[in-house]
């Protein structure tokens, strides 16, 4: 997944959200090695103190913690990545609908459509079952 | 103490006045984009850091010094254009640094240019200006320095080039050091950048961290630019 930042929203802030989304897809396996300051800052071409800033979030938030010199490392603590994920989905959720507000839909209509979506893709994906058998 | 800092600076070359009282300050272990329109001093100010100006008044300091043999040793300058003798084998040229500066690390050095295939024994003028320029940058980030100021170091590069430069930038840069970056090609430059200082007309207009303004403004700090910079009026 590669690291990609858009121009309106603070670089730092956008580190954190993708690291927290990288966590909780499993890309960084709880328990697992963070890459260092200087290999991310390098990866992400983004500066060693803007990744440095976002891991002493992500610590405070407790989905990460140092090691005395051996690195940072993912939390074991599956509750709290558990958390972590659903406010990144809570997050996606409102962006959907104040997207949809924008457009002049109801939250209702928005829902009703997200249902139907939701079936389509059921459909779609069922055909494509049966189709490959 | 500031890694660089000025005061009450000026600099006038006959009637045209490069710089207008600069006050400036940048701490160690920060990258700095200085911006600024052609023209706009940016060349000036880094030639004054590196002692090969002189202030018209006011100050400006390495260290709590004034530019000297001494904070030569401290500082690292990547010129705007090559200024290498061009005669020389690239493995000369590491000779050469390696003589000049006491914290030039030869074997960093050697490693980047193998890692660009860029054979030791060329002369420099041999090589493309592309890879001029890389050989120069390389160099120039192989020495342990406490400020780097690299005036226009992704000017006339192809852009996977800028990459590796901007890679070689992040990569070798120490926590301690500070890097002073002049560049009106921002929005290559931004994300590397803690802070950035707006040079318009020998004035500095803006001295922020890039965080900050995308935070205020809700927009790149090249946006910001082209706004603040517009050229004409719709």
């Amino acid at each position: 997944m590669p690291w990609e930042f858009v121009d309106h929203l603070p670089i730092y802030a956008q580190l954190v959200e993708q690291l927290k989304r990288r966590i909780v897809t499993g890309d960084y396996p709880p328990g697992s090695k963070l890459p260092s300051v200087r290999e991310l800052a390098a990866d992400a071409a983004v500066n060693p103190n803007t990744v440095q800033r976002a891991f002493a979030e992500l610590e405070r938030s407790g989905l990460i913690y140092t090691q005395r010199s051996t690195g940072k490392f993912v939390t074991d603590d599956a509750p709290a990545i558990l958390d972590a994920r659903r406010q990144l989905a809570s997050a996606q959720i409102e962006a959907f609908l104040s997207a949809m507000r924008s457009m002049g839909y109801l939250p209702g209509e928005a829902v009703s459509m997200l249902e139907r979506a939701v079936e389509e893709q059921k459909k779609e994906e069922k055909q494509h079952a049966d189709s490959g058998m | 103490m500031p890694i660089l800092e000025c005061k009450a600076l000026f600099k006038r070359y006959g009637s045209v006045q490069a710089l207008k009282n600069v006050g400036l300050a940048i701490e160690p272990g920060h990258i700095v984009g200085l911006l600024g329109p052609n023209g706009s001093g940016k060349t000036t100010l880094i030639k004054l850091a590196n002692g090969l100006l002189q202030p018209t008044s006011g100050e400006i300091l390495i260290a709590g010094e004034k530019p000297s043999v001494a904070t030569k040793k401290i500082v690292s300058y990547l010129p705007e254009r090559i200024a290498l003798p061009e005669h020389l084998t690239v493995k000369q040229l590491l000779g050469f640094f390696g003589d000049f500066y006491a914290d030039f690390n030869r074997e960093a050095a050697g490693h980047m240019l193998s890692q660009l295939q860029i054979a030791p024994d060329q002369p420099l003028k041999q090589l493309s200006k592309g890879t001029k320029e890389k050989v120069q940058l390389i160099l120039v980030m192989s020495r342990a320095a406490k400020l780097y100021l690299l005036d226009e170091p992704i000017g006339g590069v192809d852009p996977a080039t800028r990459d590796y430069i901007l890679h070689t930038i992040i990569s070798n840069y120490n926590p301690e050091a500070s890097v002073i970056i002049s560049t009106h090609l921002i929005a290559d430059v931004e994300s590397v950048l803690d802070e950035v200082v707006f040079l318009n007309r020998g004035e500095i207009t803006l001295h922020e961290s890039v965080d900050n303004i995308r935070q205020t403004h809700g927009k790149s700090v090249d946006a910001l630019f082209r706004e603040v910079f517009k050229c004409w009026e719709n």
